[in-house]
């Protein structure tokens, strides 16, 4: 069984991020199950969903404690909510932002597109604000979840504004694994140490 | 938490809005949300020496979760149906007429699930002050329709516009005839407020019945929550008037507005639950508008 | 366990990935009835707002009354089921008990209303999460009441309802119970059943004797004296006896028309189970999976479901009886001040009276929305002793 969880504030559309991932599951012949957790509903504050997908009937309805997959739609959550509550090593992130590596997720599998960028070009706008699940879920399609195809059809039956499509077409696309720091940091330190070797030899 | 002290004198001076909150910030309200807007100047206006009891409704959930409350007054929170009875059985307790109690509860718990409390409790001439804030539906639930909501209006329980007319409580209330009633609306606050300290100067169960445009439920945005208020006035559909004594008493935006009110389809235009109406029900709707404001317009001699 | 669905009965076209409150929605426009009066209460809103949707849509002869309260829900209900017509509601926790005197009256009048509730914790202190302590605080008004534990679930029981609750030998109220959020607002799959089969073999038209009519005018609810009101009272005891075998009859035609299986207490594992474990609602799915668990632990573990609360199962005696398993380990999603865990007390009353000994431990999880994984199940089931509360 894969669990995903959706971090958003209200009105960002996590919930219906977690119903669409479920239903484009549902199409690709999977069971699935989607809720979000209910707080107090009101616009700006942190909300939680979830989706759990799996071959065989799926009967939990506990909240999410180990994810596979955890979506951010709004990186300032990763200050303000837990996100990495439950992973491990082999969770794999998906934050919506420009690349960067949030402190909080120093050591976690990350990627990243700039879905606030993909629906403010097309002007794929709600209440004033870009739509974020959709591209959301586009790059979440292409990290293997779901069929592009069947997410689609689940972002259609669910919005009527084409450009949602797009947008998860283009967030498809865009999708880039975050390297790690420290990787980074030993490769480089590796580089150092063959330049310091090549200088000795030389001097 | 920032309580000052303020003379009763400054409370009551024109245009001097009192510096103390009684409603604190970091509430959860909604960005744009009126009706806390609307409350904040209720509790500046009677002042730290009041015990409120907010219904079923935004506002409780404004509170915020335990252990905090953004109230800085004693609060009691409601069931739905009996705002106006336990605000009957506080004011039984609490004799010091000192001492304001103001009930709080939106349309939804005031015009269909409370009317029968409220309808008892001024029927007593309980001491307290009753205020409806209406945001036109149930708001808190997810909007949908009260017997507030107005002819036209999208809500989730009607998808398609309401068919009925708004339920004008402000009559029914008008029709007990109770020692003070008034209409107010977010967007003027000082009126509220004078309106406010009017009827906590006076004896018995008074009623204020506010307007209070919602952004997520009336589908503005939320910078356009003020103004769309002030269209509602402007454009007649909703009044604003003092009852004392089965005398009405025009507020000044309205009395301007009777005289030279603008056309319903603007103050419809800015707001997407009015996006279903047709061009007949608009025209069904102006005509019922141009009715009221004969009648007011006899019934006050405008 | 529960749930056997036919290969081939429904088509991809006959199945949607919708909520709880959805397939309410749905199994009761299915079932056409005349007249619905429904107020919204969070968990429940969806269902208002489904049915709203689906009669403007459909062109449908049902008339949706916007009540402004419960009381007057359930009272517009009754005044419509009087007349002999079919009839549904919806609520949760506060909007139940706030009818709760219709309530009883409407089971007592005899009159076959469906309604859907949405377990909810009670205030004072506004908790609005899965909790049973609602329903069954009328657990003696004398309604039929299940509870289900998954959005198929949910559908078919309010399929069933109908049926069962206009049996002119039962003729009794029924209260089909989901859990608030985990239930109303999961989205998970649901087979749709062909709405002509269902209305052609599976659900008569109402037929009901005592509704108002001219051909023989009566009047309804008259003043009753002491003479008399214990034989109306045994009669409605009649009835709800008479429900256990319509129930059975009911859930036999639908695995036949319809391909899919329940009963009263469906048994998962249980078979050579050392210790068992039963609970209603969604608490009876999560516990499957910490069953399973267990069993891969080496710990023979089995579940009963609690599907049919009122009439109390027989078959819960029955299955106990038979069992090898010493200790019962019920977990109730409520409390009854004073008292105890309701499920955990029935059982004990029932076993007493059918003179079976086992150890009943009382567990009290879940309430208002307390989260209840598998493997906090897990844990539970080794509680001994008489009653304990989770996380206290």
């Amino acid at each position: 069984m894969i669990e995903v969880r959706f971090h958003s504030r209200g009105g960002q559309g996590g919930a219906t991020a977690a119903k669409i991932l479920g239903m484009a599951a549902f199409l690709d012949g999977k069971y699935s199950a989607s809720l979000a957790v209910y707080g107090a509903e009101r616009r700006g504050a942190a909300v939680v969903a979830g989706t759990r997908i799996s071959d065989s009937e799926v009967r939990r309805y506990s909240n999410l404690k180990s994810p596979d997959y955890v979506v951010i739609l709004d990186p300032v959550l990763v200050e303000i909510a837990d996100v990495t509550e439950g992973a491990d090593a082999k969770t794999i992130f998906l934050i919506n932002n420009r690349g960067e590596r949030p402190a909080a997720l120093e050591d976690f599998i990350l990627y990243s597109v700039d879905a606030t960028t993909i629906s403010l070009d097309l002007g794929l706008k709600v209440a004033g604000t870009p739509v974020l699940n959709t591209p959301m879920l586009g790059a979440l399609a292409k990290l293997g979840l779901v069929k592009q195809n069947s997410l689609k059809k689940a972002i259609r039956q669910t919005y009527s504004e084409p450009k949602n499509i797009k947008a998860a077409d283009l967030a498809h696309e865009r999708v880039v694994r975050v390297q790690n720091r420290r990787f980074i940091l030993e490769e480089s330190e590796e580089f150092a140490e063959e330049v310091y070797e090549t200088i000795e030899e030389a001097v | 938490m920032v309580v000052a002290e303020t003379k009763k004198q400054d409370r009551l001076s024109k245009n001097r809005i009192n510096k103390a909150e009684y409603l604190l910030k970091g509430n959860s309200s909604c960005p744009g949300c009126t009706a806390m807007l609307a409350i904040r100047h209720i509790l500046k206006a009677a002042g730290p020496d009041t015990f409120a009891l907010v219904g079923a409704c935004c506002a409780v959930v404004c509170e915020g979760v335990y252990p905090n409350t953004c109230m800085a007054i004693p609060t009691l929170d409601t069931a739905f149906a009996c705002t106006a009875a336990m605000a009957s059985g506080v004011r039984a307790a609490v004799r010091d007429r000192g001492i304001n109690v103001i009930a709080i509860a939106g349309d939804g718990g005031t015009v269909d699930i409370g009317v029968q409390a409220l309808s008892g409790a001024i029927e007593r001439n309980d001491d307290f002050l009753y205020v409806c804030y209406d945001n036109e539906a149930y708001g808190n639930t997810g909007m949908q329709r009260s017997g507030s909501t107005p002819f036209g209006a999208v809500t989730t329980t009607t998808p398609f516009g309401k068919r009925e007319d708004k339920k004008d409580i402000a009559a029914i209330i008008g029709a007990h005839n109770p020692p003070y009633m008034a209409t107010a609306c977010a967007s003027y606050p000082i009126d509220l407020q004078r309106k406010v300290e009017r009827a906590l100067s006076i004896e018995g169960t008074k009623f204020i019945h506010v307007l209070a445009p919602c952004p997520p439920g009336w589908r503005i945005s939320t910078d356009k929550a003020i103004e769309v208020g002030k269209l509602a006035v402007k454009s007649c559909s909703f009044f604003l008037y003092e009852m004392e004594e089965r005398k009405i008493r025009m507020s000044k935006p309205s009395i301007n507005a009777i005289k030279k009110p603008i056309p319903v389809r603007e103050y419809y235009r800015v707001q997407g639950r009015f996006a279903r109406m047709s061009d007949e029900e608009i025209e069904i709707s102006q005509q019922k508008i141009d009715a009221n404001i004969a009648y007011f317009r006899e019934v006050c001699d405008l | 366990m529960s749930i056997a669905t036919q290969e081939g009965v429904t088509g991809q076209d006959h199945r949607v990935f919708v909520t709880g409150c959805e397939a309410v929605a749905r199994a009761v426009m299915t079932a056409k009835p005349s007249v619905i009066a429904s107020y919204p209460i969070t968990p429940q809103t969806e269902i208002v707002e489904k049915l709203s949707l689906f009669i403007g849509e459909n062109g449908s002869e049902c008339q949706f009354i916007a009540v402004e309260s419960e009381h007057s829900a359930l009272s517009a209900c009754i005044g419509a089921s009087s007349c002999g017509v079919r009839t549904f509601t919806a609520t949760s926790s506060h909007g139940l008990l706030y009818m709760a005197e219709m309530v009883h009256w409407a089971a007592i009048a005899r009159l076959p209303i469906v309604m859907a509730n949405a377990n909810r914790a009670l205030g004072s202190g506004w908790n609005i999460w899965a909790d049973h302590l609602d329903a069954l605080s009328l657990r003696d008004a004398g309604w039929i009441q299940f509870f289900a534990s998954s959005v198929q679930e949910v559908y078919d029981t309010i399929l069933i309802a109908f049926r069962v609750a206009e049996n002119e030998g039962v003729m009794l109220p029924a209260m089909v119970n989901l859990d608030g959020f985990l239930l109303t607002h999961i989205n998970q799959p649901l087979n749709l059943v062909d709405d002509d089969l269902y209305i052609s073999e599976f659900l008569d038209d109402l037929k009901m004797e005592h509704a108002l009519n001219f051909d023989s005018p009566h009047t309804l609810g008259t003043l009753i004296a002491p003479t008399d009101n214990y034989r109306v009272q045994h009669d409605r005891k009649v009835g709800m006896e008479r429900a256990k075998t319509v129930i059975r009859e009911a859930e036999e035609e639908f695995l036949r028309l319809f391909g899919r299986a329940y009963s009263p207490v469906p048994e998962y594992r249980t078979d050579d189970a050392e210790v068992l474990l039963v609970a209603m609602g969604t608490l009876a799915k999560e516990a499957e999976e910490a069953v399973d668990i267990m069993r891969f632990r080496g710990i023979k573990a089995g579940l009963l479901q609690v599907r049919q609360f009122r009439p109390f199962p027989d078959e819960i005696i029955d299955i106990l009886e038979r069992s090898p398993a010493d200790t019962i380990v019920v977990v109730d999603r409520n409390y009854s001040g004073g008292c105890g865990g309701i499920l955990a007390q029935e059982i004990k009353a029932r076993l007493y009276s059918a003179d079976v000994k086992r150890e009943i431990v009382s567990v009290i999880a879940g309430l208002g929305g307390q989260d209840i994984s598998a493997e906090d199940l897990v844990e539970i089931v080794k509680i001994r002793g008489g009653e304990y509360w989770w996380g206290i």
